[in-house]
């Protein structure tokens, strides 16, 4: 699907009257009463039998919504999700769209303001009348559109490593949770690096502050010390202070979840200030390739990051897959973890349809407990009774160019647990 | 939290500590000099001050790939090519953007807010259509890179005694421009009393265009300055225009003295409670100090005697 197609959908979406849609929905159902068949799925599957529940679906398309910034501070992280999002439905929609109807996409743009994407999420739902949302970035915005979700009964699949403590029947997250991401990293440099002590640093909002609790607890449970935990607001731009205090509690692992751009600011100073990271371990669960362009490779390279995915992954999939990215978003494109995970949206949500014969709501929930995708450059997944993925975990070693080498995998999926007893 | 560390161990960590203070010190006059400018002597709230600065850091990048590319020989020297071509980028930017818009509303100064954020929104956008949404990562010459060791344990960044440095050269520029220059007294005389300096025969409008555009290009200075410390991305600029202001008005708006003196408080201040506190913590602190000093003392530190 071409961008141009995507832009116009967005134009006309709002321009409709709901009088409008619902005349020109019941004469797309027309020809399924047996005029014109469309395609023999669709015939086989009448939209009224896959549809109970009055979504947007005809006999030969399907709306879907793409709810994410594309202004704003987030738009930084949240274009690579929208990119990798419409790569999947172009490749879906290429194969035959999902239960024989081509899927047609409304973008609308959550403009890095959380109650724009409650409302965003309101107009998808109740006037456009979407099948699925693939959407939101940080936990402030799923939290914010997650009672429309429940009240009006959609689906949306958020594709963001998050804090964990929470799961909803609307929701498939296909990022990690909190202990997914860091027990296993924790335990892979305790016994890589006999690691000891941990100085923990993180941006001053609920991810870091729940991630480091975590982290905390685990390190702590091992016999291990926390020699300092520190946060920043937002943005914050000077870390010499902090960083004199890396250097008189001297901890064998810095563990980092700064994010945005406080990120650039933090790793130029460390570097500036002498400390080198082929010697200083440091891990950081913050930092993805996306990140990496900011940072510049040479400020951050031989720093450790632990989470699910890293573009430079090794497998048929996923070569496919960054060969599709860049032939669609150009060359010179990265993929960060979450990108990876906007990309399991789609094909998630189109496997789950299959499998429901049906778009309708409930259905899809129901069914999407056990949904394995095959297919995922991460390698197999699977969708867990608790809406959220079984998935490896791996830590990469970043390098000069802006990517990482991949120097550990966890042997099997782990399983996530979005509320782990004893962690909080 | 010292305990178990030697006398020279502390001894070369508060040497450090306090090199980072005056590192801070440093990124804050370079920040606020130029809305001490155009704040504190022409009265415009400009709340796209961020944007200028991230203007600067645009350049920079843009001149690093050119020359790495163009020129790869240049590739040490490229930083003050970059500068020098920040201060005139930002500098024109600031200029056509006070005759489009700033002039009509010199009597409005509260209507300047809303002007000039609206504008920093556009060019945020801007620069988000043209340079993408994605940060981009500036590469700098190896001898700005690393840290000088002073002894065996004190260790001092190379970027942070450039901006040192830096912040000097350009502090003492503008006090021999402002108040040594003929051209500095008509801006001083034109800020003073607007109607007077034009009976006198100075061209305000000209003086104004130029003083605009100079606090301008000095915030495209220091953001080419910050590509070093921070990250150049379309909204980066928002993470310096609080601490921006913080500065020039707890200094006392009219006063560039007032502007270092300001900054060299609340670096100081931030800094060692960095240390000893919480990050969060201590900038909290830190702005509690200046809400009540400003509620003892409105006009800020230092002071301009005017007769009104």
């Amino acid at each position: 699907m071409s961008s141009d197609k995507i832009n116009a959908d967005k134009l006309t979406g709002g321009a409709h009257s709901p009088l409008r849609r619902k005349l020109l929905l019941g004469m797309a159902a027309l020809p399924a009463i047996g005029l014109l068949p469309r395609g023999a799925l669709a015939q086989a599957l009448p939209t009224d039998a896959v549809n109970t529940t009055k979504l947007a679906v005809t006999d030969s398309t399907v709306k879907v919504g793409i709810l994410h910034s594309t202004t704003g501070t987030m738009a930084i992280s949240e274009t690579g999700s929208v990119q990798a999002e419409k790569l999947a439905i172009a490749q879906i929609n290429e194969m035959g769209g999902v239960l024989g109807r081509k899927i047609e996409v409304i973008q609308e743009d959550g403009a890095s303001d959380w109650p724009t994407f409650a409302e965003k999420a309101r107009k998808l739902l109740v006037e456009d009348k979407v099948a699925a949302v693939f959407g939101c970035w940080t936990s402030a915005s799923r939290k914010a559109v997650l009672p429309v979700f429940e009240q009006y009964n959609g689906m949306l699949y958020y594709p963001t490593f998050y804090e964990g403590l929470e799961q909803s029947k609307n929701v498939i997250y296909t990022g990690q949770e909190a202990t997914q991401q860091i027990l296993a990293g924790l335990d892979w440099v305790t016994k890589e690096k006999g690691a000891k002590s941990f100085f923990l640093i993180g941006s001053d909002y609920i991810w870091p502050r729940t991630s480091n609790k975590i982290a905390r607890k685990h390190i702590e449970m091992h016999g291990q010390k926390v020699v300092g935990e520190e946060y920043f607001p937002l943005g914050h731009t000077q870390f010499n202070s902090v960083i004199n205090k890396i250097k008189l509690t001297k901890p064998d692992v810095i563990y980092a979840s700064v994010v945005g751009g406080s990120n650039v600011a933090f790793y130029k100073q460390l570097k500036a200030a002498g400390i080198d990271l082929n010697k200083q371990t440091l891990m950081t669960i913050s930092v993805t390739e996306d990140e990496m362009l900011g940072i510049g490779g040479e400020n951050i390279a031989g720093a450790y990051a632990c989470m699910k995915y890293f573009q430079s992954l090794k497998n048929p999939n996923n070569e496919k897959f960054v060969a599709a990215f860049k032939k669609m978003w150009g060359g010179e494109s990265v993929i960060g973890d979450v990108t990876q995970a906007g990309y399991l949206g789609p094909w998630l949500w189109k496997l789950t349809a299959e499998k429901a014969k049906s778009f309708d709501i409930d259905k899809i929930a129901a069914a999407s407990a056990g949904i394995e995708f095959t297919g995922a450059p991460e390698g197999y997944v699977r969708v867990h009774e608790n809406h959220h993925l079984w998935s490896k975990t791996r830590v990469g070693r970043a390098r000069t160019d802006g990517q990482f080498d991949v120097v550990f995998e966890t042997a099997d999926l782990i399983e996530p647990n979005p509320f782990p007893k004893g962690y909080q | 939290m010292f305990e178990g560390y030697s006398l020279a161990e502390l001894g070369s960590i508060f040497a450090m500590q306090g090199f980072a203070g005056l590192i801070l010190f440093s990124v804050f006059v370079l920040m606020a000099l130029g809305l001490a400018i155009i704040f504190g002597q022409m009265g415009v709230i400009n709340m796209a001050h961020g944007e200028f600065m991230i203007l600067g850091a645009y350049v920079t990048y843009l001149c690093s790939n050119f020359i790495s590319t163009y020129a790869p020989a240049l590739f040490p020297a490229y930083f003050f090519i970059a500068m020098a071509l920040a201060f005139l980028a930002s500098g024109a930017l600031g200029m056509l953007v006070e005759w489009g818009m700033i002039r009509f509303l010199y009597r409005r100064p509260l209507d300047t807010l809303l002007a000039t954020w609206g504008l920093s929104l556009i060019l945020q956008q801007v620069f988000r259509s043209v340079f993408g949404a994605r940060e981009v990562g500036v590469v700098l010459p190896d001898w700005l890179m690393g840290s000088v060791a002073v002894t065996d344990t004190i260790e001092v960044p190379i970027n942070g005694l450039f901006v040192m440095g830096l912040t000097m050269a350009i502090t003492i520029v503008i006090y021999a421009v402002m108040f040594r220059s003929r051209w500095g007294q008509g801006v001083r005389a034109v800020m003073q009393n607007r109607v007077m300096a034009g009976a006198v025969g100075i061209n305000t409008e000209k003086v104004d265009r130029y003083t605009f555009g100079l606090g301008c290009g000095i915030a495209g200075v220091a953001g080419s300055a910050f590509t070093m410390v921070g990250s150049t991305g379309p909204t980066s600029g928002q993470l310096y225009i609080v601490d921006t202001f913080l500065v020039v008005v707890f200094g006392g708006a009219q006063s560039l003295v007032g502007t270092i003196a300001s900054a060299f408080t609340i670096s100081q201040a931030q800094s060692t409670m960095e240390f000893f506190l919480s990050g969060s913590t201590a900038k909290v602190l830190t702005l509690l100090t200046v809400v009540v000093i400003l509620m003892l003392r409105p006009q800020g530190l230092f002071v301009l005697k005017v007769r009104r």
